[in-house]
């Protein structure tokens, strides 16, 4: 066959959010693969510098479904460090709880998708059955299943009683026989190691210089995690191994989930255990001073980096966020060379992409190769003449 | 067999419009068992006949630059050739009315006509995806209907008979060939498996790779045509696999006439359909998607020289005079 070019996305069944790869094959086997990103620009950190610190919490946990309380965390811990308050321990501890059940949470959706996406449909019905008891586990202590609110400036707005711990214990007993068995399962399971041993390889040099973060470069022997690296909330305190896995391919980043799933779980019965006593919050001021901050968090698909800059107000002057989903994308492109058609979801999902949160507004002259940021004005002006011109408004 | 007996087995029982229901049925068991053991509700009992209704129910659009005719004569081409092909599987007798020595040959053609079908819909669709499709489901033929035509001709070979209804017969008193000829029997499902184009050989239609393969551009009549055909071929598949390897309609020691024979018969041969299901369907359940190249290694290198094995050892069989 002559080659041909395979559009897949921005809609398309592989993908669950929108993202547009132009994939250049030649009968099976990938020749070129353009990646275009950025189909849902939603202006949160436009939006962020016109609320005030505690209401910017409520739409900065919004950027992701998934790992919702990592952004708010994120926030949280740089605009407390910006206002030169602690969070009381007991908060920081809670802060981490939520933390580690919602890797879970993520991780168990991931592998499920993982397998969905190699047509493994009963690993990915098994997973997300599963997915249920941390959810109802977060449900219990914050009353949502997905945007958990936990956060506030200064502390959490609700505690761990002793009343849920049984209960939260008895589910992570059940959780952590269903990850020990998932460890065995990605080792054991035969169309499972084939379609992801040796594919997507990504050396452990180029994961470095790819910056790749998270399980994407743990997966390639790239033992960097900001838990124990930067430590942050209470993970200084918290036992836990850093997971890294030789392999360097698409199943390393397999394994090393699946192994991060059992050490969150024994990380949360630890924490529930030994939940230090406390207030829950501290007294913050209203507004910040002027300062820059680098508030760096471990989410469950990498670090998470915010960038924040207070002027003495209230409100942030500027915020800034990188998702690892964006700093895992060049790994992808690299990742998938060399492969055929069928290996394109499963390396995709690989990174365990998080598409939404990702866009980011750059404006881009191709022709005179130069890229530049619009002003608040330009772009009020750019949606006026858009709209006058497209819709007759 | 009287003109209007043979009319009515040919309209009603056992043919098509019995195969309609037989179909959906076994579409309806393959997705509750599949369902069951990932561990959901699965679908109820009418769920694939209403997905047909809907179906017709749909918009029906020929995309631009698409022979239309041909188009729409490629779902009625899949059904006619798996309806024909029930016609000679044995449901309520030791052999089909209609059976003639050389049938298996029929049978193993007419099924896979589809699977061409499947090119050809995939071929002329102008979409990327279904073209890939079709590429695909051609390999995947070349892999899979060379292990699938020798563990179906097995049992020919060791009976010496090219007649489905001589092989059903010769089961009859119990030594069913699945026991003389396992290897052949596993072969066989799978082979089976693959020509059905499901996990884990669903690589023609591979949802997150290309969409829906060749059905991409499929809609409305022409689709539920389409998914009806597939339906009457898992159950004619799954029928032919109790046909040739697990006796047919017959129960040993059971040998009633009229009208209660045909009704044990018809038993004897839907609870083994459903065994065979049944298996198909775990084979499903417990595994994922190959990719093609591994298919072609893992067809040529392991099921082909498997079903040899099974021919050779019949061979060996026959020769030494044991059979």
């Amino acid at each position: 066959m002559p080659e041909m070019e395979l559009p897949i996305g921005p809609q398309h069944p592989a993908l669950k959010e929108p993202v547009n790869f132009r994939v250049i094959v030649d009968g099976e086997r990938i020749v070129r693969l353009d990646l275009d990103i950025s189909y849902n620009h939603r202006g949160i950190e436009k939006a962020a510098e016109t609320r005030e610190f505690s209401k910017s919490l409520y739409l900065i946990e919004r950027i992701c479904g998934i790992c919702s309380h990592a952004h708010a965390t994120n926030f949280a811990k740089g605009i407390e460090a910006l206002m030169g308050v602690e969070a009381p321990r007991r908060a920081q501890w809670i802060r981490t709880l939520v933390a580690e059940l919602e890797r879970i949470h993520s991780h168990l959706l991931w592998l499920g998708v993982a397998a969905h996406e190699i047509g493994y449909n009963t690993l990915f019905m098994y997973t997300w059955r599963d997915r249920e008891t941390v959810q109802d586990i977060l449900e219990l202590i914050s009353g949502n299943r997905v945007n958990y609110g936990m956060n506030a400036i200064g502390g959490v707005r609700r505690d761990v009683t002793d009343a849920m711990k049984p209960r939260i214990l008895e589910g992570l007993q059940r959780l952590e026989a269903r990850a020990t068995y998932y460890t065995h399962v990605i080792r054991e399971e035969e169309t499972l190691l084939i379609r992801t041993r040796g594919v997507g390889r990504l050396s452990t040099d180029r994961a470095v210089a790819l910056d790749a973060v998270g399980p994407v470069a743990r997966g390639s022997n790239v033992g960097f995690d900001v838990r124990r690296d930067d430590p942050h909330l209470a993970y200084s305190e918290i036992p836990f191994d850093v997971i890294t896995s030789p392999a360097c391919d698409v199943f390393g980043r397999v394994e090393v989930r699946a192994h991060e799933l059992v050490q969150s779980v024994r990380m949360c019965a630890h924490m529930v255990e030994n939940l230090p006593p406390g207030e829950l919050m501290a007294k913050v001021p209203r507004a910040a001073p002027a300062g820059e901050y680098v508030s760096r968090y471990e989410a469950p698909r990498g670090e998470l980096v915010h960038f924040l800059r207070t002027r003495g107000t209230d409100k942030v002057d500027r915020l800034s966020v990188r998702t690892p989903t964006l700093t895992n994308w060049p790994s992808v492109v690299e990742a998938i060379q060399g492969h055929v058609i069928a290996d394109i979801p499963v390396v995709v999902a690989a990174i365990d992409p998080c598409l939404s949160c990702t866009s980011r507004m750059t404006f881009v002259d191709v022709d005179a190769k130069r890229t530049s940021s619009l002003t608040w004005d330009d772009l009020v002006e750019y949606g006026m003449r858009y709209y006058a011109e497209k819709e007759g408004l | 067999m009287s003109v209007l007996l043979l009319a009515l087995y040919l309209v009603v029982f056992p043919g098509i419009l019995f195969l309609l229901g037989f179909g959906l049925f076994s579409e309806w068991y393959d997705r509750k068992l599949t369902a069951r053991m990932q561990n959901r509700m699965g679908p109820p009992w009418f769920q694939p006949f209403a997905d047909f209704v809907k179906l017709l129910s749909k918009e029906d659009i020929t995309p631009q630059g698409v022979p239309a005719r041909l188009y729409a004569a490629i779902p009625l081409f899949a059904f006619a050739a798996v309806a024909t092909a029930f016609l000679y599987v044995p449901v309520v007798g030791a052999s089909s009315p209609f059976g003639f020595p050389g049938d298996l040959v029929l049978i193993l053609y007419l099924l896979t006509l589809p699977t061409v079908m499947v090119f050809l819909l995939g071929w002329t669709s102008s979409n990327v995806f279904a073209r890939i499709g079709g590429v695909r489901a051609v390999s995947q033929l070349f892999v899979y209907e060379v292990p699938f035509f020798l563990a179906a001709l097995g049992p020919a070979l060791a009976l010496e008979t090219w007649a489905i209804g001589d092989v059903v017969a010769a089961q009859r008193g119990g030594l069913w060939l699945v026991l003389l000829e396992p290897l052949g029997f596993a072969v066989l499902l799978i082979a089976l498996q693959a020509k059905l184009e499901r996990v884990p050989f669903d690589i023609p239609e591979a949802e997150t790779e290309l969409v829906a393969g060749p059905l991409t551009e499929l809609t409305g009549k022409k689709l539920a045509l389409w998914n009806l055909s597939k339906d009457m071929a898992l159950a004619t598949g799954a029928a032919l696999v109790v046909a040739l390897f697990l006796g047919g309609p017959t129960l040993p020691g059971v040998a009633l006439d009229g009208v209660l024979g045909a009704a044990v018969a018809f038993a004897a041969f839907f609870l083994k359909v459903l065994l065979v299901l049944l298996l198909l369907a775990i084979l499903k359940a417990a595994l994922g998607r190959l990719r093609i190249d591994q298919l072609v290694d893992w067809g040529w290198k392991v099921l082909t020289p498997a079903a040899l094995i099974q021919i050779g050892v019949v061979l060996v069989l026959k020769a030494g005079g044991w059979l």
